[in-house]
């Protein structure tokens, strides 16, 4: 497979950044203020209390269970918190916030349609779908020469691959993803990892669960890291990956269990 | 949007192909509320293509019990009612539903059953007789049991016979509350003797080892009538078409027709017609 | 009760006969049913859909209500249609008694509800499956709908097939309210009960085995065009 070398040239926020286009007031600081979610008696996300800036590549951390990916559904409005608020710039969850951001999941959901009718979909939800936009989307995820096929006959990777690039068809001013390369071939996490970083580099405030150290070695400028629903530690990475301040920190990058 | 534009018309297709199925009913058409046994004997597949061949009027016959017709012209659903239960027939025209009844012909009944005859009844002329023998030996018999104009005579030849069977429902009496050829189909099927009017047991075609028991007595006669709906009561009835109706079948051309007509040598009905309606 | 091979044999010779009557009759039978299926689909679809993606109060009332109608029994559907159309009814001026359509109409309501509740099944799995990233997306509600239906297209066209095999083998509702006519409002089933009650039980069951070929083909060709389909599913 040759590698695809993802446009590093290319401009992922298109008519947006448009001269006579106003600037949307941002999204940013996202603040969690004593974020509890129980369900069932059970208290899955415990008091959290957190400020994400705009400018940093933010990764979250953690072992299973920790509470990652339902902080990430917290913020993106798709649960609601039992108690506590999340804002974004001081404005409350909703529609309008939520149609802002975009998700890729840990197993993509694609519709029963054709690669390019899955970028159209996204497009078309936010305005009108061109074809240019989307090819370009497309070529930005090396599928370009499959949109014609049906999304679901794709593989694991070309399926995450084709999220992303309808989660980007809806130019979010937060992108959130949730394990996003879990089990995928090493093409598609390296071209996956570019087009991230190539999105935050361009404006795109990027929230990206892992739990793989590595990757949050070559992503992260902040790691917040979790551990049974608490937010133990927010550092940023370099002193995460070198010194953690936290016993269950460390213990994780140790490769021990952290109990 | 390809796709959209086809099934767009593929429906438009499908709704014009449908809204041309309700001109379909001619305006010279008129319905007829009749008994089974004048269809399931082919005498309107006789009678029919003649009379629409002398008048350009389209007859639709809704061939269903007596009962079930005579209800369904109550309720205005249908131009003429041809059917057989004199009394009944009477009372449809006494309470204003029907303009006049005419006689229009006539057979009779007969008791078909299994050829090992088990009541020993086969041949006899005596129908109250034949009854009280059935009863007597419990063999199994089976009504219509649906109120139609063979029910309703099969309960007067019980009750001529001093006898009233539907104590013994479920047991050697079976009401099967179907139409005649169901009940002739379940007849054959457990053995049971039935009445039946002879146009319907000679066009019958599912008859086994069954034969006639039970003919020529004069209770086993079998009158029917024709009358025209009332349009003062039922003002969409058809009274020009369903009373050229009624005149033809009741002319001497109508009443040749039915006399004609014949299965396998045998003629199925006899035309009696008076041109004096009574109602 | 005789062997299949003589109601067989008349099958076959019936229709290579080129018998006028009986392509009148399966024309008629087509028509009737293949109408109601497209009608029952409008009505039922929406249904269903609605049923699928939104939760109210009473909304599981009003699925067991829709499962249950499912198993109207088509003689009561035929005596309610018959009250409401004949002469002394609500409708009768309409003068609908009798006709094709009347048919149309009882054999609509015997199978809107199983088209509502079995695609109340499939777009439910479906929205199910695709609910949180539609939720993520901010889809519009109407947009989710027709986007469901859409994806489900090939399952629904099985939701579709079971109204149409319903409505065309159906005698207890036709028969009430379009009275078997011959030339007006016979088809392949009321035909089929005529034969039996004259006792001509070979061609009653001749008849039946054209009923099944139609089935077959009507199920056959909607299995071609859906493999044909299922090849560019680019939309």
């Amino acid at each position: 497979m040759s590698m695809h070398e993802p446009a590093r040239q290319m401009n992922l926020s298109h008519s947006r950044e448009s001269a006579d286009t106003p600037r949307l007031p941002s999204l940013l600081p996202i603040r969690a203020n004593g974020v509890v979610l129980e369900i069932d008696g059970n208290r899955l996300v415990d008091a959290i209390d957190l400020e994400l800036s705009a400018d940093k590549l933010t990764v979250l951390m953690g072992p299973n269970g920790a509470g990652k990916s339902l902080l990430l559904r917290l913020m993106h409005g798709l649960v609601a918190p039992s108690a506590g608020k999340i804002t974004f710039d001081g404005l409350a969850m909703s529609d309008e916030v939520r149609r802002r951001q975009a998700m890729v999941f840990q197993r993509p959901v694609l519709l029963r349609r054709s690669v390019a009718a899955n970028v159209d979909f996204a497009l078309k939800i936010r305005r009108h779908a061109s074809p240019a936009e989307r090819d370009k989307l497309l070529d930005l995820v090396g599928l370009l020469d499959r949109a014609k096929q049906p999304a679901r006959a794709l593989s694991g990777g070309e399926q995450q691959r084709l999220a992303l690039a309808r989660a980007l068809a809806t130019e979010p001013d937060v992108l959130f993803l949730d394990e996003p390369t879990a089990s995928l071939d090493p093409h598609s996490i390296e071209l996956i990892e570019q087009i991230v970083l190539l999105a935050h580099r361009q404006g795109t405030k990027v929230i990206f669960v892992t739990h793989d150290v590595g990757q949050g070695r070559r992503l992260a400028d902040e790691v917040v890291f979790l551990h049974l629903g608490r937010l133990v530690e927010q550092t940023p990475a370099k002193r995460f990956f070198s010194d953690p301040a936290s016993r269950e920190g460390k213990a994780y990058l140790e490769g021990k269990l952290v109990l | 949007m390809k796709h959209k534009k086809l099934m767009f018309a593929a429906l438009s297709a499908v709704l014009l192909f449908g809204v041309g199925l309700v001109a379909n009913a001619a305006d010279t058409s008129i319905i007829v509320q009749s008994t089974t046994s004048t269809k399931n004997s082919g005498l309107y597949d006789h009678l029919l293509p003649q009379f629409e061949a002398a008048t350009g009027i389209t007859v639709n016959v809704v061939a269903v019990g007596t009962g079930q017709a005579i209800r369904n012209a109550r309720n205005c659903d249908g131009d003429v009612l041809l059917v057989h239960a004199k009394a009944s027939e009477e009372q449809f025209v006494a309470d204003g539903f029907g303009v006049a009844r005419f006689d229009l012909m006539y057979n009779d009944f007969v008791i078909v059953g299994p050829s090992d005859d088990p009541a020993a009844v086969s041949g006899m002329t005596d129908t109250a007789q034949a009854l009280v023998q059935i009863a007597e030996r419990e063999a199994l018999f089976a009504s219509r049991g649906d109120d139609s104009g063979t029910h309703k005579k099969e309960v007067t030849l019980w009750a001529a016979a001093g006898l009233d069977p539907t104590g013994s429902s479920g047991a050697w009496y079976r009401e099967l509350g179907s139409g005649m050829g169901a009940t002739l189909n379940a007849a054959v099927g457990m053995g049971a003797y039935v009445l039946t009017d002879r146009a319907t047991w000679i066009s019958f075609a599912n008859k086994a080892d069954f034969k006639i028991a039970v003919e020529g007595d004069d209770a086993l006669f079998n009158q029917y009538g024709v009358i025209l709906v009332n349009g003062s009561v039922c003002p969409h009835v058809n009274v020009q078409a369903g009373q050229q109706f009624i005149d033809w079948l009741i002319s001497d051309e109508g009443q040749n027709a039915i006399g004609t007509y014949e299965i396998d040598g045998q003629q199925l009905f006899f035309p009696n017609a008076q041109t004096n309606g009574t109602g | 009760m005789q062997d299949f091979a003589e109601p067989f044999r008349l099958a076959l010779a019936l229709v290579t006969a080129g018998d006028a009557d009986l392509f009148e009759i399966i024309a008629l039978s087509l028509r009737v049913s293949l109408l109601a299926m497209a009608i029952a689909c409008v009505l039922g679809l929406p249904l269903g859909a609605l049923l699928a993606v939104t939760r109210f109060p009473g909304r599981s009332v009003v699925l067991v209500l829709v499962n249950a109608l499912m198993g109207l029994p088509p003689v009561v559907v035929g005596l309610i249609v018959y009250l409401y159309l004949s002469r002394s009814g609500p409708f009768g001026w309409l003068g609908l008694l009798y006709t094709p359509t009347a048919m149309i109409i009882a054999q609509v309501i015997l199978i809107t509800p199983i088209i509502a509740a079995l695609s109340r099944q499939v777009l439910e799995d479906l929205h199910t499956e695709y609910a949180e990233q539609f939720r993520s997306l901010s889809v519009p509600r109407r947009t989710v709908i027709s986007a469901l239906v859409w994806d489900g297209r090939y399952s629904l066209l099985t939701v579709a097939l079971a109204g149409f095999g319903r409505a065309v083998a159906e005698v207890g509702a036709v028969i009430i309210v379009g009275g078997n006519i011959d030339h007006l409002t016979r088809v392949m089933t009321t035909a089929i009960a005529l034969e039996t009650s004259k006792g001509d039980l070979a061609l009653a069951l001749a008849l039946g085995f054209v009923l099944l070929v139609i089935a077959l083909t009507v199920n056959g060709l909607v299995m071609a065009l859906r493999l044909t389909a299922g090849r560019h599913v680019h939309a």
